[in-house]
């Protein structure tokens, strides 16, 4: 009785901070002290910190892109790693194999993922409740084993040699172009599904996630507007895999398994599904925490597991939920 | 005077799963009428809308609209016909305000011009919903709701509304409130096809109706003659 009142106090005081931090002057005095902190980290970070910060933006792309499917529209995805994959293959493919440079390889990869959206969720989204999950789950391996026994993808052994690009003249090849790459892709993505959120698509996508008959019946095209959901998440998955293949300059069919799935979906259900700032700071656990805890070895995905059970009992709505009224 | 039918069900049959919901159900509904579908709890009055607004697939038969068969087409596109079904138990989204409940009503709708003027004509017939507008729905009380359902749906601006009990749960007082809003609405033009466990109330407002018992019609006739006969008003009433 008691610690449920306590519970509920602690609940209370965190919307409150986060409704302070929601305020317009305030939001912005954030994002201008974030931006100035991540522009001038490479001028005092050593590699190895850069390296961190870059994949947590990686991660935060994919995590916003899952986003989109799971959150606005209420999806379960848990293939997510093949649209990856897709981009990542795709850009490998092209550049290693054709010597196509890289900026040219980022329409094929959007339209490939995009195609392998409404391949798989056409037919699957016509049908109600986690038919998709159990798909997508399907898909997610059979992208990773195709991978692994194609020989345009190299097979087991994967890509390698695949050409960085220039930009504005600068041959990308420092951590820290990526770092800056990266974060660009960052803005770029909070940009995309910050306005996506507030369109008339977005409301469609929180009407169908609430109420999927209601929506219906008030004349909205349910398998559409998921399938707009499902092909917008398919794309920032394939250009964050692009990214990835020129930031690795190889690829491997073992990156894109099950887990690597499941860790983003996680990031995004433990962040706060459907909030942007929840979303980014659910990847931000992800990539940091087992960064921070590497010490300790392998008993660190135990503890990260642990911790994620202490989230999920005290604060199932995730760390920073969308506020509801 | 021949009134033109507007809504035609021919030998409706819907299947859920296993289970034989509708056995084979006609009815017919003419422009300008509100008619009436009787019947106790589990007969198939709600299976009934949701086969004819698609949102369950008929098993077999023919529901045709405004001369049009639209028995295998998707729900949205029967919306956009002018055909709306107000779900039971009003199905409001909680957590959008009264105003952005009413939006999604005119979401297929482009024109803000043209959309600001149904929220006003939604105000007009419900003034509580402008008091409220900025409200969560959610925190709206169980009649307001409805009416709510009822002015999101009406933002559509239907030839033919679909109503799955709009008495529900309400006191009488208020369903008396909403059974006078409906009365408005058709007498504005709008045809109504009322689903009811309460026969007393819907009897008083129908032109004609139906009732129905485990999937099949058992009897109909005009407002005044089911009115009349003390057999439904006994069965049905619920009093």
């Amino acid at each position: 009785m008691n610690t449920e009142k306590n519970i509920t106090t602690q609940t209370r005081l965190t919307d409150n901070i986060y409704a302070g931090l929601e305020k317009k002057p305030v939001l912005y005095g954030i994002f201008a002290l974030l931006i100035v902190a991540v522009l001038l980290v490479p001028q005092f970070a050593n590699n190895y910190l850069l390296e961190i910060f870059t994949n947590t933006w990686f991660y935060i792309v994919l995590c916003l892109g899952l986003n989109i499917v799971v959150g606005y529209a209420g999806l379960l995805d848990l293939g997510y790693a093949a649209f990856f994959a897709i981009g990542a293959y795709t850009t490998g493919i092209l550049s290693s194999q054709f010597g196509m440079n890289f900026w040219l390889t980022l329409p094929f990869s959007i339209l490939f993922s995009a195609l392998s959206g409404v391949i798989i969720g056409g037919p699957t989204l016509r049908l109600r409740s986690d038919y998709l999950a159990i798909v997508t789950l399907g898909f997610g391996e059979i992208i990773r084993i195709a991978a692994r026994n194609l020989s345009i993808t190299g097979g087991a052994s994967g890509l390698i040699g695949i050409e960085r690009p220039y930009l504005f003249g600068i041959y990308l090849s420092k951590i820290h172009h990526f770092y800056y790459l990266f974060f660009l892709l960052v803005i770029l993505a909070v940009i995309v599904s910050y306005r996506l959120h507030y369109s008339r698509l977005g409301r469609a996508w929180q009407y169908i996630r609430e109420d999927e008959d209601a929506a219906e019946a008030m004349g909205i095209n349910r398998v559409q507007i998921k399938l707009y959901a499902f092909v917008i998440g398919a794309i920032f998955g394939g250009m964050a895999g692009s990214f990835y293949a020129i930031k690795m300059t190889a690829i491997s069919p073992e990156t894109f398994v099950f887990t690597q799935s499941a860790m983003i979906l996680l990031a995004v259900v433990l962040g706060g599904m459907g909030k942007i700032p929840g979303v980014i700071l659910g990847a931000c656990a992800l990539v940091l925490f087992p960064e921070i805890f590497r010490e300790i070895g392998q008993m660190r995905m135990l503890l990260f597991g642990i911790v994620l059970l202490i989230i999920m009992i005290f604060r199932p709505q995730g760390i920073w939920p969308e506020r509801r009224n | 005077m021949m009134t033109e039918t507007i809504l035609a069900i021919e030998q409706l049959e819907t299947y859920y799963g296993k289970i034989h919901a509708l056995k084979g159900i006609s009815l017919e509904v003419k422009q300008g009428q509100i008619v009436t579908l009787l019947g106790s709890n589990g007969a198939g009055k709600s299976t009934t809308l949701r086969t004819i607004s698609g949102l369950v697939p008929a098993g077999a038969g023919k529901v045709s609209f405004m001369g049009r068969d639209i028995t295998k087409e998707e729900p949205h596109n029967i919306v956009s016909m002018g055909l709306i079904h107000v779900p039971e138990g009003r199905r409001i989204f909680k957590g959008l305000t009264v105003k952005e409940n009413l939006e999604l009503g005119s979401f297929t709708l482009k024109d803000d011009m043209e959309r600001q003027k149904r929220i006003e004509h939604v105000f007009e017939i419900f003034p509580i919903l402008e008091d409220r507008q900025k409200q969560d729905a959610g925190l709206l009380s169980g009649g307001e709701q409805q009416m709510l359902a009822i002015g999101r749906a009406m933002m559509t601006e239907p030839k033919l509304l679909l109503l799955d009990e709009p008495s529900m749960g309400l006191a009488p007082i208020i369903v008396r409130e909403i059974m006078r809003i409906i009365k408005r609405l058709n007498e504005e033009g709008t045809t109504i096809l009322l689903v009811e466990q309460n026969a007393k109330i819907a009897l008083k407002l129908a032109d004609y109706g139906y009732v129905l018992e485990t999937g099949k019609i058992v009897m109909e006739g005009d407002g005044a003659t089911l009115r009349e006969d003390r057999s439904i008003v006994q069965a049905y009433l619920g009093a």
